[in-house]
């Protein structure tokens, strides 16, 4: 990991620096590891030259070209942007170039961001290891016989290994937290609605959040401030200004209180690792010996997370990815009517992963299984978002793992989905419920891969969960 | 627009007519329902499109206020109960849906319970109004142009997610004229409150008929099929006629009608089986995520009853009540001449006649005319100083130019005639057709109209019928 | 693994899953068709500890963030440019989307 996105902004802004040798200097970077990696999609590298001398030239007009003034960002490619070919790792989607920007390319664009490559996914954000991607598995940086996670396993890659500064990636179930703990990097969920999701190409529409990555708090934090705020395009935005968190970030925990999920952090479950339970459990002590109130809490419905999830996601991605017929964009397979067209399309363009899901939620929703699954589902959702209420009556923030286990081997899991999917344990009660959550490099493990901790806040409380955040990336220095 | 006088077709003796209607209006929007294109018909195909309405990757609706407001003001129109709603996915594959779902309430519909009051007092309940997304159009290419040899089709998207409201009724309807006056009814409301234009030829109300029946008498409910294409209040009672002898048809050989779609063929004036729904029954409905609950405050609701302008029903009755009869009070609400006729008779104009020559002689309005100058025209009309021919003359003058009456009839020369004067020509008559007149003294009535003829024709019509009619009673009786 | 409870018998059956196949309009291989019953199966036993739960007298929560009436005002906004769109699909004629014929009505 090289330099920050903060300072690159600052000395850009004061002239300093140039934005043009910033992406020139990342750029290389990208041509010497990306072959081995594979974190990007599409490198857009003519693109984000020509965007740095536009910089540049605003810089030397004496005018402010915003917050992150030439900082490159790596943006998940399932995230539109007009003209340049969005493929959320598909075969489906052929190579279709969106007629517009998704609203947070338009934030990064105003706040002075260069978009600098499409990065790998799996399918449609549907995966743990970024090995479900029609283009082929991203590895992980520190170890590339790993995998780095998923879905947003490129663009945690990407920050990892120098590639940006700042990537964003969308957390529907952990995509976000997982890759970043597997990476070692920042990765936060925000509150749902806090984040626009018009352009973000949907998987799981009532838990789909797109968020930031970043090599610490403090620029995961003036990235999160550049792509929250209401956005009349989404009827789920928050109507009310994101809060603001870089300003609290040196505020420290002392009388916060803490409380550790029980359920989440290897007392309650099976599949916690030791060394990942023993992290989580040094991360707590650290905050208490910083003057936190740390304790440890049941949350009890989150063991119900990971079934709900598993319902509730590929119901809502049954009915999103119906749209790729073969009729309008993307892949079309002939047929000899418009029907058979679509099958055949359908059935060539989507892989194994996401055509499991698509029949799980077809099953899930269709006559006679409704009340059974998905409605079922949704209330226990209303059952875990009441037992973090009960939780933070008396706890400011929560504490858990990020995952259960450090970065895992490519081809590991691919066998049986149900190892996979218990990747997210720990990150889906947060999307269940809809509030952020942020996954903090903590360390090592056993073999020397890194640990994630997990800080979770109630809706909107992205202030006192950067806050924290910030305090415990500070225990480890 | 005028409603048929249809004689009704009666169904074989011993079974009766079950139909309920479902209605989709597009709704008189400036905009689409989820997002800003344009709601307009005729546009060239796909110029009103964007993400959202193409069902583009990444789009997200955002519902159109002014087509709730629409929704909620057709409901209160209808009487039903306003409320909180929640909208829906409908999951199936179709080349005109971009999204291969659409948008729609399904179990929590803004408007429900409601009723219609038909002109002839019949009343049909309204199970639910509630508001959907429109699909796009294809258009069947090559073959023989019908979709089931067509060789491709072509798909424009410009009425794509157009504002719709569904209007089911339950299957209260009876009889095939009960259903026309169904139909004509909610087009008098929805052009009343100005939430639809309600065109039928261009597709912006569309009419689908559950037709079924059961032995007179019983209140069974059979097997009904779901009519479609059905393109004008005529086709309407076609398609229920014809099916609905087809299921009697089929019960008097010993079997029943299944349950399927149907599609109106004008052309042939048959109904023919559509695809069957065995699958695409399973809708899947799920709660739309990327849209939010619509709460209606008691508030809301009374601000749109204070706004509501007087209803198709209560004009009606307005006019009925002035001394209209009830055919007539129909037509001129149809036309929207109701306001006119009720001020025309306030004024003090015969209810009768005002009624008569805004039906008959003011088709498309009333022009240039005034209530006070129809109504002093109706005043001499019936006082005998213009004959009805006359009043016509004048009437057609006033409506398009205006003026006073009096003025323009005796610009005509148009006077009562001289009583004595016409009891000349009567006489002058009576001689000439002598046998004609031994046949009227002897009771032969028909041969009167034959007299008043002769001197209409006399008097270039001048004459006031009735008082001939009088004269010649007078010469009887004397 | 978390919350496992006892394994109902085969939650998803080999026709079903052709049945939800047909819905979704995708095509499954016979050996397709096994391998997905199998492992849809074992995903739906474990989301039988939600099956089994009694929720009875507990909402839905439909929306993360409770929020409702939120529209937008009835103002145009241009559309896109036709050419743009009709560049991305993979048939166009006279300005329209081509696809293949459809069969029966929906
Ligand atoms: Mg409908
Ligand atoms: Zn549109």
């Amino acid at each position: 990991m090289a330099e920050r996105a903060i300072g690159l902004a600052t000395a850009v802004r004061a002239g300093d620096r140039s934005a043009r040798s910033v992406v020139e200097s990342h750029l290389a970077v990208i041509a010497e590891r990306e072959p081995d990696v594979h974190a990007f999609n599409l490198v857009l590298a003519d693109r984000s030259l020509a965007r740095a001398d536009e910089i540049d030239a605003i810089v030397a007009a004496g005018g402010d070209p915003g917050p992150l003034a030439g900082v490159p960002i790596a943006v998940k490619d399932n995230t539109c942007m007009r003209g340049v070919p969005t493929t959320c790792s598909s075969k489906i989607l052929g190579q279709w170039r969106p007629p517009y920007d998704a609203t947070v390319v338009q934030r990064l664009h105003e706040a002075g961001a260069i978009a600098i490559g499409k990065t790998n996914l799996d399918e449609f954000a549907m995966g743990s290891s970024t090995e479900n991607s029609a283009f082929g598995p991203t590895r992980n940086p520190l170890d590339l016989d790993l995998v780095p996670g998923g879905s947003s396993g490129g663009s945690a890659a990407a920050v990892a290994a120098g590639f940006a500064p700042l990537a964003i990636g969308s957390d529907t179930g952990g995509s976000i937290r997982q890759p970043a703990a597997f990476c070692g990097v920042v990765g936060m969920k925000p509150t749902y609605g806090a984040v626009s999701r018009y352009g973000l190409i949907a998987f799981a529409s009532s838990l789909d959040q797109i968020g930031p990555f970043a090599a610490d708090v403090a620029d995961a934090a003036a990235l999160f401030e550049v792509l929250a705020g209401h956005d009349p395009l989404d009827s789920t935005s928050i109507a009310e200004p994101a809060a603001q968190v870089s300003g609290v970030l040196d505020r420290g925990v002392e009388g916060l209180r803490v409380g550790v999920i029980s359920e989440l952090s290897g007392a309650g479950i099976d599949g916690i690792a030791a060394d990942v339970q023993d992290r989580t459990r040094t991360a707590a002590d650290a905050l208490g010996a910083a003057g936190a109130l740390v304790d440890e809490v049941s949350v009890p419905s989150t063991v119900f997370g990971l079934s709900a999830y598993y319902l509730i996601a590929p119901a809502e991605a049954s009915s999103n990815l119906s749209r790729y017929d073969g009729g309008r964009y993307g892949l079309r397979v002939d047929g000899a009517n418009n029907e058979a067209m679509n099958v055949a399309s359908r059935s060539a363009g989507f892989g194994d992963e996401v055509k499991r899901r698509i029949m799980l939620g077809t099953y899930a929703l269709s006559a006679g299984y409704y009340d059974a699954y998905y409605g079922k589902a949704q209330k226990v959702r209303t059952l875990i978002r009441d037992d973090f209420a009960a939780a933070y009556e008396n706890h400011d923030v929560l504490l858990s793992p990020t995952a259960p286990t450090t970065a895992f081997p490519l081809g590991d899991r691919t066998a049986d989905p149900m190892t996979m999917y218990v990747n997210d344990v720990c990150t889906i009660p947060s999307n269940l419920a809809g509030h952020p959550a942020i996954s903090v490099p903590y360390g090592v493990g056993a073999s020397g891969l890194p640990i994630g901790v997990q800080v979770l806040a109630p809706t909107r409380g992205e202030a006192v969960m950067f806050q924290v955040a910030a305090a415990l990336e500070r225990t480890m220095a | 627009m005028t409603r048929e006088a249809v004689v009704e077709p009666v169904l074989p003796e011993g079974w009766e007519l079950v139909v309920g209607c479902e209605v989709h209006c597009e709704l008189a929007t400036a905009t689409k329902l989820f997002c800003g294109c344009r709601n307009g018909f005729g546009d060239e195909p796909n110029r009103n499109t964007c993400p959202v309405c193409l069902g583009l990757p990444g789009s997200l609706p955002v519902l159109n206020e002014a087509a709730v407001a629409f929704a909620m003001q057709l409901g209160r129109a209808l009487g039903s109960t306003v409320r909180g709603s929640v909208f829906a996915r409908k999951n199936y594959f179709y080349p005109d849906m971009p999204k291969d779902y659409q948008i729609t309430q399904y179990d929590q519909p803004t408007n429900v319970d409601g009723f219609l009051e038909l002109p002839t007092g019949a009343r049909v309940t309204i199970e639910r109004a509630h508001i959907e997304e429109d699909t796009g159009k294809s258009t069947h290419v090559g073959g023989s142009g019908r979709i089931h040899d067509a060789s491709y089709s072509l798909v424009d998207y410009n009425r794509a997610g157009v504002p719709l409201v569904e209007i089911v009724s339950a299957p209260d309807i009876h009889t095939i004229d009960d259903a026309k006056a169904y139909v004509a009814e909610l087009r008098a409301i929805l052009v009343t409150i100005g939430v639809s234009d309600a065109k039928m030829e261009e597709g912006s109300m569309r009419v689908d008929a559950n037709v079924s029946v059961r032995p007179a008498g019983s209140d069974e409910l059979r097997t009904r099929c779901e009519v479609k294409n059905i393109n004008s209040i005529r086709s309407l009672g076609r398609a229920i006629e014809y099916e609905a002898r087809r299921h009697i048809d089929l019960y008097n050989s010993g079997q029943a009608p299944r349950q399927e779609t149907r599609h109106w063929d004008e052309a042939n004036g048959r109904s023919t089986s559509g695809r069957s729904k065995e699958d695409s029954e399973d809708y899947r409905y799920f709660e739309e995520p990327d849209l939010l609950p619509l709460d209606a405050t008691a508030d809301e609701i009374a601000a749109i009853d204070d706004a509501m302008p007087p209803l198709p029903a209560g004009r009606r009755r307005l006019l009925t009540d002035a001394g209209v009869d009830a055919a007539s009070a129909v037509i001129l609400v149809d036309r929207g001449h109701d306001h006119f006729a009720a001020e025309t008779i306030r004024v003090g104009g015969e209810a009768a006649l005002v009624a008569r020559h805004l039906v008959h002689n003011l088709p498309d309005g009333p022009g240039e005319v005034d209530p006070a100058a129809l109504a002093a025209l109706v005043e001499m009309e019936s006082t005998g100083a213009l004959s009805s021919t006359q009043a016509k003359t004048v009437l057609a003058e006033l409506a398009a130019s205006g003026g006073e009456p009096s003025a323009v009839a005796a610009a005509h020369g148009f006077e009562a005639m001289d009583t004595g004067e016409l009891e000349g020509i009567l006489d002058d008559l009576i001689a000439a057709h002598p046998d004609e007149w031994t046949r009227f003294v002897e009771g032969d009535r028909k041969v009167q109209g034959f007299f008043v003829g002769q001197i209409m024709a006399a008097t270039k019509g001048q004459a006031d019928g009735k008082v001939v009619n009088q004269l010649m009673q007078a010469r009887l009786a004397g | 693994m978390i919350g496992i409870l006892p394994a109902m018998s085969s939650p998803i059956s080999r026709d079903d899953v052709a049945h939800v196949a047909r819905l979704a309009r995708l095509e499954l291989s016979s050996d397709e068709l096994d391998r997905f019953t199998d492992q849809l199966g074992a995903i739906l036993e474990h989301a039988a500890d939600v099956e089994a739960l009694d929720v009875t007298d507990i909402e839905p929560m439909h929306h993360p963030v409770p929020m409702s009436n939120v529209m937008r005002p009835d103002v145009v906004v241009p559309s896109l440019d036709r050419d743009e769109v009709l560049a991305q699909a993979p048939a166009a004629e006279a300005g329209q989307f081509r696809v293949p014929p459809v069969l029966g009505e929906a």
